[in-house]
């Protein structure tokens, strides 16, 4: 056993892990936020996606042990402590972003990453097409999460170009 | 996965003697390759050195026509780089397309060279650019260490530290990737250097290679018509079930013309 210290979506967390823990199996089975998904649990699909110290990573490949000291935010620390949606999420609930919903928080993850790292450029409809590559969806043919992100985008602030 | 014991080493030597320490220890940087593997059960180190740590492993310089890049540097870092950029954007280019944001954001460039994967992109950067690596004992030139398919010629426990890439004159990169994984199913750097065209293709074979015969076309003409007819040997190409080594040898072709005629 390693003990580890983790800021999960804001709070210290010490814990003791395996060192093959995995940082997702650590917040699920662990801390029991169990918004981040496995899907594919191969580094393809993206649905474990959270972020570490702001950028977004697999949470199905990188070990908890790799996260000890570091800021690491889940989908359940995006929305506001009332509840109340983040423009993202919102935007995913008002244009369909989502049928099943299983591959939505690590989408609205990488949602969030993306938008960050593009401030200083329009954000075009093949930049966030391309930016989504880590992510997969096997519901909505991404129009609906394509355009979702674009409107969240805007409503936090970004330059956003046309998108279909 | 199999247990391990972890180390998360401050310093190189510190790495180091802790790989001594392990019976069948392994470094990991990224781990974008490893923990995969390690899940998988395809290995069972007895410690896993955990390099993120190290501070002398990170960053990018600039200067005197080199660009130096720390081992555990991610790919996003290297792509987004404002002087990478602009002195080679060709390197900034590969890099932000190596897998996907997530993965770009853990991997690292010493990682990938040192795991040496055949369809990598950084080799082909590499050995494009003419790049020597810096171990934490001594210097190899790209060429000498890129050995075979998943082989290098580090030893074991030899750190790569940082990576020196000389600006070239002009260069480009461009992969036919694959459409799930974006590794390269064949993937070519085009340069010209100051000790002249070289041409690297990665993805094709088990390991790196340059072309000689486009090199020299191109260095009596750099156009794309100049190298349309040089024929790739397809009898030691890799075949899978994504593309066959004739297919990947034609491809060699086709990506290499559309390089040059990038930079042309």
């Amino acid at each position: 056993m390693v003990e580890i210290t983790v800021t999960v979506n804001g709070a210290p967390q010490k814990a003791g892990v395996e060192p093959r823990t995995l940082l997702v199996e650590f917040l699920r089975e662990q801390l029991r936020l169990t918004g981040t998904h496995v899907g594919c649990d191969t580094s393809q699909c993206g649905a474990c996606t959270v972020h570490i110290n702001g950028r977004s990573v697999k949470a199905c490949t990188t070990l908890a042990v790799q996260a000890d000291g570091q800021n690491v935010t889940t989908i359940e620390g995006v929305a506001a402590k009332d509840g109340t949606l983040h423009p993202m999420q919102a935007a995913f609930k008002e244009y369909h972003g989502l049928q099943c919903g299983f591959c939505t928080p690590g989408m609205v993850m990488s949602a969030l990453a993306l938008v960050e790292r593009n401030r200083a450029a329009t954000l075009t409809e093949d930049v966030i097409r391309a930016e989504l590559e880590g992510n997969l969806c096997r519901c909505t043919g991404y129009q609906g999460i394509v355009r979702s992100v674009a409107a969240g985008a805007k409503a936090m602030g970004a330059t956003v170009g046309k998108v279909e | 996965m199999y247990a391990f014991d972890y180390n998360h080493p401050k310093t190189t030597a510190e790495a180091e003697a802790a790989f001594k320490a392990g019976d069948d220890a392994s470094f990991i940087a990224g781990g974008q390759t490893l923990i995969p593997t390690l899940k998988q059960r395809l290995r069972q180190p007895s410690h896993v050195i955990d390099l993120s740590g190290i501070a002398d492993l990170k960053g990018i310089t600039v200067a005197n026509s080199m660009v130096t890049i720390g081992a555990g540097t991610c790919h996003a870092d290297v792509a987004a780089s404002a002087d990478v950029r602009k002195a080679i954007p060709a390197l900034a280019h590969l890099a932000a397309h190596i897998g996907d944001p997530q993965v770009r954001n853990r991997g690292t460039l010493g990682g990938s060279i040192a795991n040496n994967d055949p369809a990598a992109d950084y080799p082909a950067a590499l050995v494009g650019l003419g790049a020597t690596v810096h171990t934490s004992s001594r210097q190899i030139t790209a060429e000498d260490f890129f050995t075979g398919m998943f082989e290098t010629a580090l030893n074991p426990g030899e750190l790569v530290v940082r990576v020196a890439f000389p600006v070239p004159k002009r260069a480009a990169y461009q992969k036919f990737p694959n459409p799930a994984s974006r590794y390269a199913v064949v993937g070519v750097m085009v340069a010209e250097t100051a000790q002249g065209i070289r041409v690297a293709v990665t993805g094709a074979g088990p390991s790196v290679f340059r072309v000689p015969a486009m090199e020299a076309a191109l260095a009596q003409n750099f156009s794309a018509s100049a190298i349309s007819g040089v024929q790739i040997p397809a009898d030691d190409l890799n075949s899978d079930l994504h593309a066959t080594s004739e297919y990947r040898a034609h491809l060699v072709g086709v990506i290499a013309q559309r390089v040059v005629a990038s930079i042309a």
